[in-house]
């Protein structure tokens, strides 16, 4: 069975806070769940199923659908790290296809940045039941020095450049300057980017995305229910998702679970790269970016430090017009997971609602990729395509 | 020369991975090798994560590898070097690499293994730049 047009996004909803000591978690999961029903046009007696991830406080659905007062026969608490919300997408239209739900809620929300937290830079603490951690603990691997070392690889094996992976940054930061939410809306060049202090070798701070609070929320919808509504209609196309990992230390960090993911989901829709008009791509790090194209098939597997160099991403000039909102690396990155904000940008653009300045014409097919968790380590990679109809 | 003085968090140690400790206590680096595949692995499972036989050994490894990535973590308080080490048995390890310029690592190094005092618990797998 195919979920192939089987499921519409009809509700997409970004908090505008990028900081907010002042809000509970809870709070802004239900703020951004009110958001997506009032950009659908529909009310919350409407939901019948809902989906979180690894965010949602206590017992994560059983919590929220008690706080948020909802009432739903299917739900759905599939935690990929920062992948998670792609994946629920297309776990929404698997259950709508499957008659289990016709109005799903996706939520996502976090505030690290309320909290001090030093997201990329310090180690996080593991439950000591996982059987990696006594293996990889005591050698302090943080986010940063671990997509770290994928680049470095990266650059030994295929000749990848620094000023290359700047690219990305700079690419984002064009779009960033048009947004008003954007934690970051300066335009920066390429030397900007490879002169900011070193973070962990060969990446620089303006490599790695912001810290931020707030969060997104998403409503899945049946084809009926989609038609009934007054939004323009962003129909899934076809999905896939991957784990990829150390195998048993048969270890290779130049590419990731996006060569499953991604081909997954374009023979499910039925469309190839070239056909894409938008990708909102999982921006952790610029080097997630390049080597999540790569993988996907926009470049060869190595080429894609020469694929991105040169404005190749900058939306109205560039090839391939990337995270038109910014991405992580400027605009938003609530709770340390990325692909809830990459959904929704992909939808703005399908809607026709992107800024002017970065809206990509006649944009009818567009792309939207979660990685969650490690790269260099273990990851889960989720792949949308999505048509405007 | 940046030098690593870290305090290193202590593994935890499971039933399961006991062995793999005691013996880091004594020195040794043990790697788990199928018995039914002939496959090595890392980490240590007790059951292969190839074939899925139980009929998995510890063997001890030649303690001698080739860096295949490595990062310098700047940002810390002490820089260190994380790295990847493939071990002449052909697994990959995640590891630090310690007691040399860490400006001179370079993929494709050559490097030995030494063990550094944990926090608290078992000493831990690192490897030096070979001279």
């Amino acid at each position: 069975m195919t979920i192939k047009g089987k499921a519409y996004i009809a509700g997409a909803y970004e908090h505008p806070t990028r900081h907010a000591p002042d809000k509970s978690l809870a709070q802004l999961h239900a703020e951004v769940a009110k958001g997506a029903l009032e950009d659908a046009g529909l009310g919350k007696a409407d939901i019948d199923g809902y989906f979180c991830a690894g965010d949602a406080p206590g017992l994560g659905p059983l919590s929220m659908i008690d706080y948020m007062g909802l009432r739903v026969r299917h739900m759905d608490s599939t935690e990929t790290g920062g992948s998670s919300y792609a994946i629920h997408v297309a776990h929404a239209a698997q259950a709508i296809a499957a008659g289990k739900c016709s109005v799903a809620l996706i939520t996502l929300a976090g505030r690290p940045r309320a909290e001090g937290m030093a997201t990329g830079t310090a180690p996080r603490t593991y439950s000591a039941a996982a059987p990696d951690v006594g293996f990889e603990a005591p050698y302090a691997p943080v986010v940063a020095n671990m997509y770290a070392m994928c680049a470095m690889r990266h650059m030994h094996q295929y000749g990848t450049t620094s000023e290359q992976l700047a690219w990305i940054k700079v690419a984002a930061s064009h779009h960033a300057q048009h947004n008003p939410h954007a934690l970051l809306r300066e335009v920066v060049t390429v030397e900007d980017v490879v002169n900011s202090p070193m973070i962990a070798d060969p990446l620089h701070r303006l490599d790695c995305c912001v810290i931020t609070d707030g969060g997104g929320a998403l409503i899945v919808v049946a084809p009926e229910v989609a038609k009934s509504l007054k939004r323009p209609k962003v129909k899934l196309l076809g999905a896939g998702e991957a784990s990829k990992n150390q195998v048993g230390g048969r270890i290779d960090l130049t590419y990731s679970g996006a060569v499953w993911s991604g081909p997954r989901a374009f023979a499910e829709a039925g469309v190839v790269p070239g056909d894409i008009k938008y990708v909102s791509i999982y921006d952790s790090f610029t080097i997630t970016v390049l080597m999540t194209l790569e993988d996907m098939g926009f470049c060869e597997k190595g080429q894609g430090g020469r694929f991105v160099a040169d404005g190749a991403l900058i939306s109205g000039s560039g090839r391939l017009p990337f995270n038109t909102d910014g991405g992580g690396l400027c605009n938003n990155h609530p709770g340390n997971r990325g692909s809830m904000t990459k959904v929704i940008e992909a939808v703005r653009q399908l809607r026709g609602e992107a800024h002017p300045r970065v809206q990509v014409k006649n944009c009818d097919l567009a792309l939207a990729h979660g990685t969650g968790g490690s790269l260099g380590t273990r990851h889960g990679s989720a792949t949308l395509i999505l048509e405007r109809e | 020369m940046p030098q690593q003085e870290r305090v290193i968090a202590a593994p935890p140690v499971n039933p399961e991975t006991k062995p793999f400790w005691d013996a880091a206590a004594e020195g040794r680096l043990l790697i788990k090798k199928c018995l039914a595949c002939g496959e090595w692995h890392y980490y240590p499972r007790t059951i292969c994560p190839f074939c899925f036989s139980d009929r998995t050994e510890w063997e001890p490894a030649s303690g001698r590898g080739t860096i295949y990535s490595y990062s310098v973590m700047r940002r810390a308080p002490v820089p260190y070097a994380i790295a990847y080490v493939t071990l002449e048995e052909g697994v990959t390890m995640m590891t630090n690499i310690v007691d040399c310029d860490l400006d001179r690592i370079r993929i494709g190094g050559k490097v030995s293994l030494v063990f550094k005092p944990s926090d608290g618990g078992p000493p831990v797998p690192m490897f030096t730049l070979r001279a």
